[in-house]
């Protein structure tokens, strides 16, 4: 049934974005552990370990998002297992946000000075201490900038999720489309929802960058 | 339990592969040209420009970066029609891809040019060289070397997002999946195999961009 498009509609939208972003702090937050993971193996002194951490990266970085998504969803069901979207989501978005996040802050790890790390070798430290007390802390400065840069990509996949029937904002805005037969202004304002969500990131990943090379 | 793999019937209709992965490679290679284009044009527009011709275009950028692919594709193949613009979905499919990556290259190109310093420009004026020989050897091609690490990734990035382009039905790879996908059930190995495609394909791109670049930047 067409109907008019009205405020209730964008209303929906609105709401709709909710769900994006529950996704986004999904997959930040299982791509942070999934992350952590993989810049700990890329640094690690032992080379089959750094290996392990580099083929995982080249593997996921070099196959699309969406494949991903539909391996989990359709994939997965053949073994007998039921796949929601919520779970074929965040299993998606946790390897491929892995991926990224462990190549941005395995730079980090990697911008440190080895004499920083020989430092706390002489002191004593085992490689954790290392990495706890010396590396991570001035690390932690230098990252978050690019992860906020991401954290803007993260929130504009999410939109990928849509095609495996997951409801949020851009496929809500399909939906709405489909009732209300007005694609332009529907896309318009679902473009300016996610504008409105990226816009502030990015310019605060500026400013952070910014400040820190005045403080370098 | 147990699950038997059966590639056959996915090999069985390798013609749609193929056509698929021939348009996913113009796709791609149409939108890196285009793409750049926009990109040296909008990064000159920005740094030599004047501010009518700097805002509207760090506006294209900005609107570009901060909204999804998908949504851009959806408004130019499904919105514009409306405005009297129609597209079938392979045009469509190529619009919205170099529109996307045009912003991009913006900046990156953008970047690399004012990285130069001025005091090499201001080396190569007091060496009494001409304008053009000043852009072409101190500020293209030593820029050109710096963003070059950058656009390659990006490419890359790009020619994976072009799988998004099947949501709107451009028979690129990822729609020639879904086809055999419905025709065999074959789920699993479907998109495994295109995976390994799309895997293989920005390997191979990867290769060909270190391979460009030593040949072209390594050595001087």
């Amino acid at each position: 049934m067409i109907r008019e498009l009205s405020y209730i509609d964008v209303l929906y939208m609105i709401a709709a974005t909710r769900w994006t972003l529950a996704l986004t702090a999904i997959a930040f937050l299982g791509g942070g552990i999934v992350g952590l993971l993989i810049a700990l193996l890329r640094v690690s002194s032992f080379a089959p370990l750094r290996w392990m951490g580099g083929f995982y990266v080249l593997v996921v970085q070099g196959t699309p998002l969406l494949a991903w998504l539909f391996v989990f969803f359709f994939g997965l069901s053949i073994f007998g297992i039921t796949v929601s979207p919520w779970i074929a989501a965040a299993a998606s978005y946790s390897i491929y946000a892995g991926a990224f996040l462990g190549e941005i802050w395995r730079g980090c790890l990697q911008a440190i000075p080895r004499t920083q790390w020989e430092a706390g070798a002489s002191l004593g430290l085992g490689f954790t201490q290392q990495l706890r007390y010396i590396i991570v802390p001035q690390a932690l400065r230098l990252a978050i900038p690019p992860t906020v840069g991401f954290l803007v990509q993260l929130i504009k996949n999410t939109s990928l999720a849509a095609v495996i029937g997951f409801i949020e904002l851009t496929r809500e805005g399909q939906l709405t489309t489909a009732t209300t037969f007005r694609p332009f202004t529907v896309y318009l304002i679902v473009a300016a929802i996610y504008f409105s969500l990226c816009f502030p990131l990015t310019q605060w990943s500026r400013w952070l960058e910014r400040r820190l090379h005045v403080a370098r | 339990m147990t699950y038997s793999f059966q590639f056959r019937d996915v090999f069985a209709s390798w013609e749609f592969l193929l056509d698929g992965l021939i348009l996913t490679l113009e796709l791609s290679l149409i939108a890196m040209v285009a793409g750049l284009a926009i990109g040296i044009a909008g990064a000159a527009a920005r740094v030599y420009g004047g501010p009518w011709v700097r805002r509207p275009v760090a506006v294209y950028v900005e609107a570009i970066r901060n909204t999804p692919l998908i949504v851009q594709l959806f408004l130019i193949f499904f919105g514009l029609p409306s405005a009297g613009l129609k597209f079938d979905a392979n045009t469509a499919a190529m619009l919205a891809l170099s529109v996307n990556l045009g912003a991009y290259s913006i900046e990156i190109i953008r970047a690399g040019l004012e990285a130069i310093p001025r005091s090499q420009i201001e080396a190569g004026q007091s060496l009494g060289l001409s304008g053009v020989q000043i852009f072409r050897y101190i500020i293209a091609f030593p820029a050109l070397k710096l963003m070059f690490p950058s656009l390659a990734s990006q490419f890359i990035l790009l020619m994976l997002a072009t799988s998004v382009v099947s949501q709107i039905s451009a028979q690129d790879l990822f729609h020639a999946a879904s086809i055999i996908q419905s025709r065999t059930f074959r789920d699993f190995e479907v998109y495994i195999l295109v995976a390994v495609a799309y895997l293989v394909l920005a390997l191979v791109f990867r290769v060909l961009f270190a391979g460009f670049y030593q040949l072209v930047f390594a050595r001087r």
